[in-house]
Formats: structure tokens, C-alpha cells, sequence
């Protein structure tokens, strides 16, 4: 049981490219932080550092108060979970486990008791004697957990550890890791790129891009008000619609700040009606239909009128606008209709996208 | 072959069968020869049923080798071949595995400049160094001696190139995971690294077992004593004979006796081997 602290964590390889530019977070205890990002964006870089698997070039990891820059992995008191599991194939399941804890000089009853009690937890029982390339993916992965649990370690680091799995599976598992992290109440790091985990897993959500934090909150405020662009289009799916505007535009249809911006709404925010009331139209013309069953995604390329376009030659470049509503019955390829995005639901950022803009 | 052909499977038996014959026959009449007196063979008229004098001749040939050329026992001889055999396999094996774990799972300075060394001598074989390697063996008065006939021999390129190009394959989240269970070089060495490479040393152990069982040229320069001898060079000395009859049915013998053990190897292992080649769990 313990907290972990980032402080001005940096990264510098030898060649001088910097992955992790400056990282500052802390995981309270027993909370379960997930840090999510595009692939190259550092956060499994900044993961092996918890880890010790990668050096810190700058700043200090704190593990339940102690530094462990220079700790080996072994003495952090931290337990991994790989990808590809990582689990050892000449070795039967039981020796999986137990080999972390006979390195550790453990007496042989107490990682038996371990052991089982991990294998209960995990529903290994049966499996104790098997190989490792006798098990099926989701079982192999729940291996890989049981390793991590009987260490009792103080900090569980998940290294997308459910991206090998098929989808059904994936959420099975994505619950049952929730689960078990709410039972044994271990602090917990987990990455991914699946912004769907990243939203249901975490307590602290931290989205990471080029090396750098967007922004740390929990996942709910991130997803209600991201401090970015990058957050707002990376959160949720389908992405939020980003729609720059000029500083006119901005002007007439927000009332407010002369400069230019990105206005963005999420899919599921329009209301397709053609009474404009408190909110802002966009007048759509049909390219594509996605139905889901439960819902419809309509992605519409926006109309501008011809004036505007003349009197603008310098003009933005009409964005997709996807649009989500509920049900099967959808207006037909080509169409044209009117998407309202009420004025309480619109996410203002500055032209760069760098920063959300409040009202 | 999805027909099935009656007769169209004829052909290609019976150039598999000639070809069986073919490599087969000699073998047989080296077997055949060695069941006879050496009166029988020693007429010229080579027999193709075996003789009664085989166990006889195994026994002798074993026991106390010829009468006249090397008067040493087969037995001493094949002892002599088996431990420059097995030197020769476990000793390179050993070498070339550590070596081939440094250059691959360790970041240090002139690494790949190792690996390149190392590479280099795969164009070095005994026959191209024998002088020097002639040298330096009698300079540590190695000569006669069974260090001498195994260690000139040891250092392995290819089996080194072997492990390097398998332990590659490695996942290094494996690495990882060795020393988040707080194993070290040497623990992951021998507690993960060793049981996953069985197959592939059972495979190079077959190779180099039989490389070393079939040294000729090298034992015959370093030993002169006649106790130090290796079957391969024994048969050529046994069939060498001055103004007296060749013992053919002892040559023969010795001749067989000396296709055993590779042969066992190969049979015994065989399983292993092949286990190496289909096997992708890892």
C-alpha cells in the first residue's frame, strides 16, 4: 500500500531525443491511475520507469515515500504485467507464480498458500500444473495477474496488458481487473491506448501526448470538459467535432471573444431539428451512414453559402461533421439536414487548441 | 499427391530402393567381412553371408586390436574418440552459449566488434591455422594429452551464431519480467535462458558430436603415443601393413564399431532434434 509521486520526471536517450518531457502526478494510495495516450506518446516509456526498467534522466520517482531512482525493479516492491505476458514457457503456471517468490527466499508453504489463494481469486485452480502454451490468451493473461498478486506488491503496473485479447474477452477482463484492483486495494498504473479502458478503469485519468501531460483529472471532468484539443478529439468516440472558425464566425454566432477558435461538439450533443433555438446550426449534407443498431452515426460534410466563400478565398476548409443520434431510422446518403449544437454543450478552445476557453 | 496412383508409385520405390542399395551395400559387406577369417577374405573371394567367426573377431578387436600393425585394443581406441567426441560437443556448447549470452542480452563497449571477431574465425578452421595451433598446443605441452586433442577445437563461430540468431528471438519482456522477480544475469541465465535453449543445444550436440567423433587430421599430428589414438586414425593404421596380410576381418570390425556411436547419438536424440525444429512455443 502506498502512493506514488512523478516530479518533474524527464527522459533524455543518448542521442538526445527526449520522450518524457517533464512529468508531475501522484497516485494516492490504493487508486488506480491509467495513463493513456497515442502510440509514441511516452507513456509506456514513463511507465518502465516506475518500473526501473528504463532509467530517469531527471527528476524523482517516489514509491511509499522512498526515491527509487536507483532502486532495481526487484527492490521497488512493484509487479508487472506485460503485454505479451511475458510468463515463463518451460515452467508450469504454479512455478509462473512462484518463482518471483523462491528468488525472494520465501519458504516453500507460505508461496504455496499464495499461490492457491492467488489461483482461487483468479479461477486457475485447475490449471496449476499446465504450461503456459497449453492455456488460451485469456487464461495466460490472468496468469500474468497472478504472478503480480502474490508478489503483495505495493504498486501493480499494467502494460496494456489486455491488447492481445479479442474484443469479448477484452471487456471481460477489463471488468474483472477492475474488480480484483477494488478488492485487494493496490495502488495500480495502467496504460493503454484504448481510451475506453482508459475512461472505465481509471480513478485519476492521465492523457499523455509527445512526452508531455494534456491533462490529469478524473475521467468524467475530462470527458465533460477537456483542456484541449488533442484531450477533446482523443476522449471519447466518435471523436469529439472540431470546427475552426474565423473570428467573424466566432463573433456572430458566439457573441463573445473577437478572436478565431475551434469550436467543438460532441457527436451525441446535436440535435437534428430545423428549429435553431439556443443553439448553433450547422447545415449538413449526408456523405456517409454508420448504423450500430441501438445508434446512428451520420458523418455530413458542412455547407457553407456561396457568398461567404467568394468574400473569403483564404477560407477554412469545411470539416466532417459527425452526428450521432439515437435509433436506426436515418436520413438517406446525399440529404440534407440541420444539425443543432445547443450552446450549453459547445467547447470553446483558442485557435492553436492549446487552451479551453470558458465562457 | 491427391491421386492415387497404383503403379505411378513404382518408380520413384524403386529409385529410393537403388538408392537404400546403393549407400547401404557397402555398410553390409563392411558387416559380412568382419564375421569371416581373414584366410576367407584374404582369397578374394568376398562372401555375402555372414561367417562364423563374428563374435570372435568383435571380441579380439575390442579386447586386444591386431596382432601386428597398432596392437592396440579397438576399446582403448573408441574410449580416446568418445572423450575428444565429447569434449569436443559439451566444451563448444558451453563456450559458445556464454558467448553468444553476452553479445546478445549485455550493452557493452566494441559489443558488435565481439560479435564480428567471433564471426571472422568461421574462416579460420583448424586446417588453415595448423602451424601456429601446432605451436602453441606443444608450447603448453599438450601434446599426447586429451586437452590437447579438445581444446585447439573448442571455439565455435557457428554454434555461437546459432544461439546468438535464437536467443534473439528471446522476448525481452521476458528479461524483464526475470528481474521484476528479482532474478539476476545468472539466475536468468540458468533458470530461463538454459531450459528454453535444451532443443536447440540437443541439435547442435548431434552436429558437433559427430564433427568431433570424425577428426582425423588434427589427432593424427598431436598424438604420437599409441595408447592416445582415435578409432578414425586406428583404421587407417590397422589396414597400413609392411610385408604382411592386412587383417581385414579386425579393419572391418573396427570400421563398424566406429559407425556406433554417431549413430546412437543420432537415434537418441533424434526426437529432441526434431522436437527443435517444429516446436515455436517460446
Amino acid at each position: 500500500m502506498a502512493n506514488v509521486a512523478l516530479r518533474n520526471v524527464t527522459k533524455t536517450y543518448p542521442g538526445g531525443f527526449q520522450a518524457i518531457k517533464g512529468i508531475d502526478f501522484e497516485v494516492g494510495d490504493g487508486q488506480f491511475c491509467v495513463l493513456v495516450g497515442p502510440s509514441g506518446c511516452g507513456k509506456s516509456t514513463l511507465l518502465r520507469m516506475v518500473a526501473g526498467l528504463e532509467t530517469i534522466t531527471g527528476g524523482e520517482i517516489d514509491i511509499g515515500g522512498r526515491i527509487v531512482n536507483q532502486v532495481e525493479p526487484a527492490e521497488r516492491d512493484i509487479a508487472m504485467v506485460f503485454q505479451n505476458y511475458a510468463l515463463y514457457p518451460h515452467m508450469s503456471v504454479y512455478n509462473n507464480m512462484a518463482y518471483g517468490l523462491r528468488n525472494r527466499g520465501m519458504a516453500e508453504a507460505e508461496i504455496k498458500t499464495r499461490v492457491e489463494e492467488a489461483a482461487r481469486i483468479l479461477e486457475l485452480g485447475a490449471m496449476l500444473e499446465r504450461k503456459p502454451g497449453q492455456l488460451s490468451g485469456g487464461q495466460r493473461q490472468r496468469v500474468a495477474m497472478g504472478r503480480a498478486i502474490v508478489r503483495q506488491p505495493k504498486v501493480f503496473l499494467f502494460d496494456e496488458p489486455l491488447s492481445n485479447l479479442d474484443a469479448k474477452l477484452r471487456i471481460a477482463m477489463r471488468v474483472e481487473i477492475r474488480k480484483l484492483q477494488r478488492r485487494l486495494k493496490t495502488t495500480s498504473i495502467y496504460v493503454t491506448h484504448d481510451q475506453l479502458e482508459a475512461m472505465t478503469l481509471a480513478d485519476i485519468l492521465v492523457v499523455m501526448n509527445g512526452g508531455q501531460v494534456e491533462q490529469i483529472g478524473n475521467p468524467l471532468d475530462i470527458y465533460q470538459k477537456p483542456a484541449t484539443t488533442f484531450v477533446a478529439s482523443f476522449i471519447g468516440a466518435p471523436p469529439m467535432n472540431l470546427l475552426p472558425m474565423r473570428p467573424d464566425e466566432f463573433k456572430s454566432q458566439l457573441g463573445s471573444t473577437p478572436e478565431a477558435g475551434i469550436l467543438g461538439i460532441r457527436p451525441e450533443d446535436f440535435v437534428v431539428t430545423n428549429d435553431a433555438g439556443n443553439g448553433i446550426a450547422f447545415d449538413l449534407t449526408v456523405e456517409a451512414i454508420e448504423r450500430v443498431g441501438a445508434e446512428t452515426f451520420i458523418y455530413g460534410a458542412r455547407q457553407r453559402d456561396a457568398q461567404a466563400v467568394a468574400a473569403n478565398p483564404g477560407e477554412l476548409p469545411p470539416g466532417e461533421v459527425i452526428v450521432r443520434i439515437p435509433g436506426a431510422v436515418a436520413p438517406g446518403i446525399g440529404e440534407r439536414i440541420r444539425a443543432v449544437a445547443p450552446r450549453d454543450k459547445i467547447h470553446l478552445f483558442s485557435a492553436d487548441g492549446r487552451k479551453r476557453i470558458d465562457s | 499427391m491427391v491421386e492415387h496412383r497404383r503403379f505411378g508409385n513404382l518408380l520413384p520405390h524403386l529409385i529410393l530402393l537403388i538408392g537404400v542399395v546403393v549407400v547401404a551395400f557397402p555398410v553390409y559387406l563392411a558387416v559380412i567381412a568382419s564375421t569371416h577369417d581373414n584366410s576367407v577374405i584374404a582369397n578374394g573371394q568376398m562372401p555375402l553371408y555372414p561367417g562364423s567367426h563374428g563374435l570372435e573377431t568383435y571380441w579380439n578387436t575390442i579386447m586386444s586390436g591386431t596382432g601386428k600393425t597398432t596392437r592396440q585394443p579397438v576399446g582403448s581406441m573408441m574410449l580416446n574418440s568418445l572423450i575428444m567426441a565429447l569434449g569436443i560437443a559439451i566444451g563448444k556448447i558451453a563456450i559458445s552459449i556464454i558467448s553468444a549470452y553476452a553479445i546478445v542480452f549485455f550493452a557493452f563497449p566494441f559489443r558488435m566488434t565481439a560479435f564480428w571477431t567471433i564471426f571472422i574465425t568461421l574462416m579460420l578452421p583448424v586446417e588453415v591455422r595448423i602451424f601456429p595451433t601446432y605451436k602453441i598446443t606443444s608450447d603448453l605441452h599438450m601434446l599426447d594429452s586429451y586437452s590437447g586433442l579438445i581444446l585447439p577445437l573448442i571455439a565455435s563461430a557457428t554454434a555461437t551464431l546459432l544461439f546468438r540468431q535464437f536467443f534473439m528471438t528471446v522476448p525481452k519482456e521476458l528479461v524483464e519480467a526475470s528481474k521484476i522477480d528479482g532474478a539476476g544475469p545468472i539466475r536468468f541465465f540458468f533458470d530461463t535462458l538454459l531450459p528454453l535453449s535444451v532443443t536447440n543445444i540437443a541439435a547442435l550436440f548431434v552436429i558437433l558430436f559427430i564433427y568431433g567423433w570424425n577428426q582425423y587430421l588434427w589427432p593424427l599430428l598431436i598424438t604420437t603415443r599409441d595408447d592416445m589414438q582415435t578409432i578414425v586414425i586406428g583404421i587407417k593404421k590397422i589396414i597400413d601393413v609392411k610385408d604382411a596380410l592386412t587383417e581385414w576381418q579386425v579393419a572391418m570390425a573396427t570400421a563398424v564399431l566406429a559407425m556406433l556411436p554417431p549413430v546412437a547419438v543420432v537415434v537418441l536424440m533424434q526426437r529432441l532434434f526434431v522436437k527443435g525444429l517444429i516446436e515455436t512455443e517460446k
